[in-house]
């Protein structure tokens, strides 16, 4: 029953089609539609202005972007030259993976909470750090950046690495065979041939990595310092929300968290279209 | 390559690879031991080993009720997940027309969109309509995320029940319904069991969206744990370690069934 | 890279989980000659090209040219060091890059200034005739032109040795031969020292100066295509190379002749006479007359095209009934059926029909007789 789309096909369709616009895309013009209204009603550029005209709220962003694309970076980064290594399978591999998967299941809270203890002052990892004698006195991870930072790495890295593992593995191993046939090194089939065929995965793990570290919440509340230097757009749009009842104002601000998003997800895939333009063929011959 | 020979690359990995799993084990290992001990402020193991703070969270908080609203709207977010999604994902998988693209694209764009940027406005339209605070309204944001999620494990296996036997039950008499009841579903059941697995072990620790709408009263465990550790003040935190500790253990639990049903690398691409 | 002198495989033995993949594979390569490795799945042909390419390292045994080892079982020159050029089953071609670009690849690698890469890339594409093409991109090309740039990404480096694995089994049949005819004269114009590998009996014929007959890991025989085909060593090669009429029989009696064997053979009531070739020192012959002081256990063997209709010049026939008769044009494929059950297939030139009774004579000088049976 291959085929078009027939009138019984599309009754299929509408419990998914009315889940979708009632609890998403109503929702978000709803929020569009107060980001641009006052309480009364009346449509005004009020909320907006409480975000870019106030410094205070207008610094959020910078402090998010802040956080968030070295967080991207980072993982993005890491995540590439391991999965290049393991491409090809390895041996503990289910291991490896179980316990990659452990941090994604567990969630941001539970690491959080436990990161206060073990990076804290007199935790584990202050304590083997002093053993070891790479400081002298314990380093402050927790209820600043650093800790914030780290909580995205940690819980950023495994969907990362995973996901391009996933993408390498799918190029075919006789283009690398090809190459080094053809007198390239291991380097110089990487640089050639595995990255530029990897770009299109390395974008959307970018931007998927971007989003969710944009976003950040709880661990910037709990782990960071959420009255000033990890004071991220989320929390600001929180505690409009939350704590000063002003839904139409914590509107406006998640309708500019979804622009900012939008706009680094554009200029990624702007880039990757400039970087591959070969057609999508990766697969085998 | 010859194999088992040691390149500066497989070093290098396995020490990376031992500096990230032993933070991550540090940081359970912190909780659990904290949870269960008195007077452990320096030292690498506590000198005391105690059950109060148990006995204390169970005071503090109803952990059975805790426990039961969470499996209950994990359960209840998975079952109509599956309803609402099986069918999309039928027609996702079996059919071509324009716009089919876009449509995946607006059925998915929940699960890229992360909760926080979404989850305000949704608050705030559930609290409209007075379905915010409750169980009911906790089950209504969490199924955002989760039936994209749903519709995206479930085509590739309705993919692999290839149309043919579909024909073929239908040249033998069997009418819409019936092909879909005795041959579909029986053969994509594996298909939402794993859909079903995996989305009961995303939303248990899913929090933005849950904390944004929930009440007092229907709260998850997740949430709850947020909030004790947040108002870091108002118990000691041991306390907080422990009901950390129980919902490590609740995911963990179904964790581990989870694996028993689907592969890793399954988890991570579809747990996002 | 200069071409070499000799280049020798010496008893090379691959090992792969426990299974051995190739057993003391050996064989002397001569400049510009097309050699051939031939045989069914599984035989080791591809791992042996794999080995010699470097892609895979040896267990034991050494491969070396002009005397200086590329690979000894313990230290080998990597793939990318060894100047050899080699055209995958599926092509391989990078999907990223031009076809201009991917003729170019090594050419970049080996930083040639840009004038001579432009120069060289447009003549190898002049040799496979894809001039005009350097703009397009490997997913906007069909499967012959693909492998085409395949070759001409390998030769544009002018190996010193090139390897082909399985190239034309991606093709439908009539651009197989096509391409056939193309790498022919290509080599014959370039006259690059060629490892082929393949499956199809056919393409070996046409195209190699030697023919490596492999069965499961192991050479059965090497050989001139006329030799491997006329003259097979063994019942695997006969099979392969299109002999049929394979039947067990008993030796009744054999004579030794200084450049060959008379030999006698009872096969199902059926006495058959084979004036066989095998000269002294030829282990056909050694193992026939073994066979015939031990079991005496034989397997014939002869070419459906060699039976002939009508009687013997001796006088001695076979009667045969038709049972199935394939049409094909010049020449029918039939299947006879002899009095004592034995199945016959002969290809003979004029026309019969089903459930004729034939005469047919098994000539003496066509039919093979090898020790051992049918397994």
């Amino acid at each position: 029953m291959q085929g078009g789309l027939r009138g019984g096909r599309l009754v299929l369709l509408i419990p998914a089609l009315a889940f979708v616009l009632l609890l998403f895309v109503y929702p978000f013009l709803y929020g569009l539609f107060l980001s641009f209204t006052n309480a009364t009603g009346s449509p005004t550029l009020a909320n907006y202005g409480r975000l870019f005209l106030d410094p205070w709220e207008l610094r959020t962003i910078w402090v998010t972007l802040w956080i968030s694309v070295p967080a991207t970076l980072i993982n993005v980064a890491l995540a590439i030259p391991f999965a290049v290594f393991m491409r090809h399978g390895m041996r503990g591999e289910k291991i490896i993976t179980f316990f990659l998967i452990v941090p994604l299941t567990l969630g941001t809270v539970l690491l959080s909470e436990g990161m206060l203890s073990y990076m804290g002052p007199n935790g584990w990892l202050n304590q083997l750090l002093q053993a070891i004698g790479i400081v002298s006195k314990p380093v402050r991870f927790t209820h600043n950046y650093t800790g914030v930072l780290l909580s995205l790495v940690i819980q950023g890295f495994p969907f990362a690495f995973l996901m391009i593992l996933g993408y390498v593995s799918g190029i075919n191993p006789d283009l690398e065979k090809a190459s080094r046939m053809l007198g390239a090194s291991r380097l110089s089939t990487f640089a050639r041939v595995l990255f530029p065929l990897m770009v299109p995965g390395i974008a959307i793990c970018f931007c998927l990595n971007f989003v969710m570290a944009f976003s950040v919440f709880p661990s910037a509340m709990l782990l960071g310092e959420p009255s000033g230097p990890t004071r991220v757009i989320a929390i600001a749009a929180w505690q409009w929300a939350f704590e000063k009842f002003d839904f139409n104002t914590a509107s406006a601000i998640s309708m500019v968290m979804a622009a900012i998003e939008l706009m680094v997800i554009s200029a990624v895939l702007v880039w990757r279209n400039r970087m591959y333009r070969g057609a999508s063929m990766v697969g085998k011959g | 390559m010859q194999t088992r020979k040691l390149t500066m690359g497989a070093v290098f990995f396995f020490l990376a690879m031992i500096v990230y799993v032993g933070n991550v084990l540090g940081i359970l290992f912190t909780v659990i031991l904290n949870s269960a001990s008195k007077g452990w402020y320096h030292g690498l193991l506590p000198k005391i080993i105690t059950g109060e703070w148990y006995a204390y969270v169970a005071g503090d908080h109803d952990i059975a009720y805790l426990l039961f609203i969470t499996f209950l709207v994990a359960v209840v977010v998975v079952a109509v997940s599956i309803l609402v999604a099986f069918p999309a994902a039928y027609v996702l998988s079996r059919s071509e027309f324009r716009g089919k693209g876009a449509l995946l694209s607006l059925f998915l764009l929940p699960m890229i969109v992360p909760p926080m940027t979404y989850g305000i406005p949704l608050a705030v339209v559930l609290y409209k309509f007075h379905l915010a605070a409750r169980v009911i309204g906790v089950i209504l944001a969490n199924l955002v995320p989760i039936v994209p999620f749903v519709i995206l494990i479930l085509m590739p296996f309705i993919e692999q029940v290839g149309v043919n036997l579909e024909s073929a039950a239908q040249m033998l008499g069997a009418r819409r319904w019936t092909v879909f009841r005795k041959v579909l579903i029986p053969l994509t059941l594996p298909g939402m069991l794993t859909a079903a697995i995996l989305s009961i072990v995303k939303t248990i620790s899913m929090f933005e969206l849950t904390y944004l709408v929930a009440g007092a009263k229907s709260q998850t465990i997740v949430v709850a744990l947020y909030a004790d550790a947040y108002a870091a003040g108002a118990r000691p935190p041991q306390a907080v370690d422990a009901l950390a500790v129980i919902y490590f253990l609740t995911t963990m639990i179904c964790l581990v069934i989870a694996l028993r049903f689907v592969s890793p690398t399954q988890m991570v691409f579809k747990i996002k | 890279m200069e071409d070499f002198t000799s280049f020798v495989i010496k008893d090379v033995t691959k090992e792969f989980d426990g299974k051995t993949a190739l057993t003391r594979f050996s064989l002397s390569i001569s400049r510009g000659e097309f050699v051939t490795f031939l045989g069914p799945s599984g035989c080791g042909k591809s791992t042996a090209l794999n080995c010699v390419a470097g892609l895979l390292p040896i267990s034991s045994g050494e491969i070396s040219i002009d005397g200086e080892p590329i690979d000894d079982g313990r230290r080998k020159v990597p793939a990318e060091k060894r100047g050899f050029g080699l055209v995958f089953q599926n092509y391989a071609l990078f999907p990223h890059l031009s076809v201009f670009g991917n003729v170019a690849f090594g050419l970049h690698i080996r930083k040639m200034p840009k004038a001579v890469v432009n120069d060289r890339v447009r003549a190898a594409l002049k040799l496979v005739h894809l001039e005009g093409h350097e703009g397009k991109f490997p997913a906007q090309l069909s499967g012959g032109e693909q492998q085409r740039v395949a070759i001409a990404r390998c030769i544009v480096l002018e190996p010193r040795l090139l390897m082909l694995d399985e190239p034309l089994s991606n093709l439908d049949a009539k651009l197989r031969v096509e391409m056939r005819n193309e790498l022919l004269s290509l080599h014959n114009r370039l006259k690059v020292t060629t490892i082929y590998v393949t499956h199809d009996q056919q393409e070996a014929l046409a195209l190699s100066d030697r023919i490596v007959v492999m069965r499961l890991g192991r050479i059965q025989q090497v050989g001139t295509p006329q030799q491997v085909y006329s003259d097979p060593a063994n019942l695997f090669v006969a099979d392969f190379m299109g002999f049929k009429n394979i039947w067990d029989g008993e030796l009744e009696s054999v004579q030794e002749r200084a450049d060959g064997l008379d030999a006698q053979v009872a096969v199902a009531g059926m006495h058959l006479r084979a004036r066989l070739s095998y000269p002294v020192g030829d282990p056909r012959r050694d193992a026939l007359l073994a066979a015939s002081r031990g079991d005496k256990k034989v397997a014939t063997a002869i070419r459906p095209e060699d039976i002939t209709v009508g009687k013997a010049a001796d006088g001695s026939c076979v009667r045969a009934k038709v049972a199935l008769v394939e049409y094909q044009g010049q020449a029918s494929f039939v299947t006879a059926y002899a009095d004592n059950g034995t199945i016959i297939e002969l290809r003979p030139p004029a026309p019969v029909r089903i459930s004729d009774m034939i005469e047919l004579a098994i000539p003496q000088d066509k039919i093979f007789v090898f020790a051992g049976s049918r397994d």
